[in-house]
């Protein structure tokens, strides 16, 4: 009796003690990503600066949190990948796991995440399961997804003229799925799909499916492929002339890097659907300027943008409930505040997860069009946000309720 | 392979030192027993798995001499039945590891037909055909996820009342799995059957001419081995509750290659040494970024450049270098 007195008199004062010092908030940001694979360009380093850079604008110690950020290579296994994060969350104190491309990884650590009730925000990973069926009310998907690619991508080209198409499609279950999507929004919006092509997976000569699509006189080429597939097919294609021939390459998966890589003589002509451009407001110049200073002149992705605004607006929710311990609250915050920063401008994180905002369609310049190195976009069209995105009606996420 | 052969072998110092062997055992299973509580009990997992996944390896390439170079097929494929019949149809986890080993077990007995018809770089190629035609039908069927996987496997409780959702009761059923996997390869290895299989290994012709049936032992110990590998793969699902393309990919059955030859072909030990250190590399390396890749490659030239034999290769060999020294 007198023992427990003691305990009880003994962790009272305790907490008076921790209440009146108000000691600061402890945050841990861990960044998952490729940081030595095909995704390090897009990620990688460039996702681990943008996550310190959210933390320093932030303001984050004046505003009594102490964050730390760490980072780890998940090599594009889901094993590695989960180990990872349950190592994080179970030993390493880690609060939020951000960026994580890949989208196998990306669902795997999604359920570590729900399982041990912390924060996944995912800007790297494609799938929109993750904000479909796989949907958790702790993971929050920023930064772009495959349907509002095929939706972006599909729809704005259509109506600024390109309604015949012919698609490339790497034969597996992304690339089915990227083509079933991009040749339904084709179809609704008055286009027609005049035929496609099945391509194995990681091929080195596309020259006969090229010479398909060449013959389909469609007026869009549409790459239902991703990574080396859609590098490849589009370097051969510059060889066999389809852009010069009047034809146009519609790239489903293309970042700002795969441009960087293919150049401009190659790449020219292509119209691709992206989330951020760094040269398009004054606000992303200015980012891409820091970011280029301490990243060896490279320029940022969108999945590196989505990484910094994805954590400013994390901390924001954090400071308002003062803990960053239960994941769910932290994200019901998330889905509560209306987002609004510098680089994605005012949106919101709905129900399932989605961080809305408006998409965009770039068309690569031509070399004599372009100013100098990383200057390789145009903008045709702008994808308002209520559009952007896959709509709740449509959802079938578990947390979004059907009146 | 034979011309290594006096040089690699345990079995000739094993009976003196067996009572020394028994004691070093109970030791080991005493640490693990108590490990959970001082290392991260995932990891431990990761490498017991991975650990009996080699010992399965090394069934084939250490004691019959022959390098299979599809075994992820058998590891990855049972991985993908346990994930969909846990995940899907329902199975306890006891069931869903069931049918993965079946699964594995059949499947090993169909490339086993075909691949045991040829020796030496062409078995390896033979197996290496049929993993890949396996890949490719992994990555198109439906039910595995294509890209992305099967993930969220739940971890229901085992035979229906043991709870295994936390990470401490999960440890003690795969500690179990893994002595299980562990003891019957080293019954097997020491059985009148491994004898044969050694003795296959070290000269067909004379096993077949004292009248062995030789291809009859070989399929039975590649059996044996992709259903040790299918319960390897099968016990990793339980753990990280996926089952993803990286398992059935051909980097997944050289990466078992090398925790063999790391650790040392040819000894009972030496897989499960070889997974440790791969498995430790991957995991603790991670957080050092790009720099992965590099030290790994300098870890493995080291490796193969000064312990040529595998790391329990080279201890077993110095073991008895100043064994023969004293006795004479």
């Amino acid at each position: 009796m007198r023992l427990a007195a003691i305990f009880l008199a003994a962790s009272s004062l305790v907490g008076i003690g921790a209440a009146q010092a108000a000691d600061p908030v402890p945050v841990k940001i861990g960044v998952l990503n490729d940081q030595s694979g095909l995704y390090a360009d897009l990620g990688g380093q460039g996702s681990v600066w943008a996550a310190k850079k959210a933390v320093e604008d932030f303001g984050a110690a004046a505003k009594g949190l102490k964050v730390d950020v760490i980072f780890a290579d998940h090599q594009n296994k889901a094993d590695v990948g989960t180990s990872i994060a349950r190592q994080w969350y179970d030993i390493d104190g880690v609060d939020m796991i951000v960026d994580t491309p890949n989208s196998g990884v990306a669902l795997a650590v999604s359920g570590v995440t729900k399982e041990k009730n912390k924060v996944f925000i995912n800007s790297g990973a494609a799938t929109s399961d993750l904000t479909g069926k796989a949907c958790t009310p702790n993971t929050v998907h920023w930064t772009y997804d495959t349907w509002a690619l095929a939706n972006g991508t599909g729809k704005a080209i259509v109506k600024n003229g390109g309604d015949t198409w012919f698609f490339l499609t790497a034969d597996y279950a992304f690339g089915h799925a990227l083509e079933r999507d991009t040749s339904k929004v084709v179809t609704e919006n008055g286009g027609k799909v005049v035929g496609s092509v099945k391509v194995p997976l990681n091929n080195a000569d596309f020259s006969s499916f090229l010479l398909q699509a060449q013959s389909s006189k469609a007026k869009i080429v549409g790459l239902a492929n991703a990574g080396g597939d859609t590098i490849n097919s589009i370097k051969q294609a510059s060889e066999y002339g389809i852009v010069d021939g009047g034809q146009k390459l519609a790239g489903l998966l293309i970042f700002l890097t795969d441009v960087h890589s293919l150049g401009l003589k190659t790449a020219q002509g292509l119209n691709l659907t992206g989330a951020w451009y760094w040269d398009q407001t004054d606000a992303n110049r200015k980012f891409a300027d820091e970011f280029a200073k301490a990243n060896g002149g490279k320029r940022p992705t969108m999945v590196q943008a989505g990484v910094y605004s994805g954590v400013l607006h994390y901390l924001k929710a954090v400071e308002a409930l003062k803990s960053a311990k239960d994941g769910a609250a932290v994200v019901a915050e998330m889905k509560k505040l209306p987002t609004d920063d510098p680089l994605f401008g005012k949106g919101e994180v709905r129900i399932d997860g989605r961080h809305i905002h408006p998409m965009f369609l770039y068309e690569v310049k031509k070399p004599s069009e372009s100013k100098g190195p990383w200057d390789y976009y145009t903008l045709k069209a702008t994808i308002p946000a209520n559009e952007a995105f896959r709509p709740l009606s449509e959802s079938d996420c578990p947390l979004v309720k059907k009146g | 392979m034979s011309s290594s052969s006096s040089s690699t072998l345990p079995a000739a110092a094993a009976p003196a030192s067996s009572s020394v062997m028994t004691v070093l055992g109970i030791l080991a299973v005493a640490v693990l027993l108590v490990a959970p509580f001082g290392v991260y009990p995932v990891f431990l997992m990761k490498v017991m798995c991975f650990a009996l996944f080699a010992c399965a390896f090394n069934l084939m390439l250490g004691y019959t001499g022959l390098l299979s170079f599809g075994h992820a097929m058998f590891f990855g494929g049972s991985a993908y039945i346990c994930a969909h019949t846990v995940k899907v149809l329902g199975f306890t986890p006891e069931l869903g590891i069931l049918s993965g080993v079946l699964f594995a077990a059949v499947l090993g007995f169909v490339t086993g037909l075909l691949a045991i018809r040829r020796q030496g770089i062409y078995f390896a190629m033979v197996t290496l055909a049929l993993a890949q035609m396996f890949f490719f039908f992994c990555l198109q069927a439906p039910f595995t996820g294509g890209e992305d996987g099967l993930q969220s496997v739940p971890r229901r409780p085992l035979f229906g009342f043991i709870d295994i959702s936390q990470d401490i009761h999960l440890y003690y059923m795969v500690l179990a799995i893994f002595l299980f996997g562990f003891l019957v390869i080293y019954r097997t290895i020491h059985s009148p059957f491994g004898q044969v299989l050694k003795a296959i290994r070290e000269n067909e012709p004379r096993a077949i001419s004292l009248g062995y049936r030789a291809n009859q032992y070989k399929l039975l110990a590649f059996v044996l081995s992709a259903a040790l590998a299918g319960l390897a793969g099968s016990t990793k699902v339980m753990v990280f509750q996926l089952a993803s393309l990286t398992d059935v990919a051909w980097q997944m059955s050289g990466e078992v290659v090398l925790m063999t030859l790391v650790g040392g072909m040819g000894t009972i030990l030496g897989p499960v040494v070889g997974a440790a250190v791969i498995v430790t590399m991957q995991n603790y390396l991670a957080g050092l970024g790009e720099w992965v890749l590099v030290i790994q490659g300098v870890i493995f030239v080291a490796a193969v450049s000064l312990f040529r034999r595998g790391i329990v290769g080279e201890i077993i060999a110095i073991v008895k270098y100043y064994g023969t020294k004293k006795a004479g």
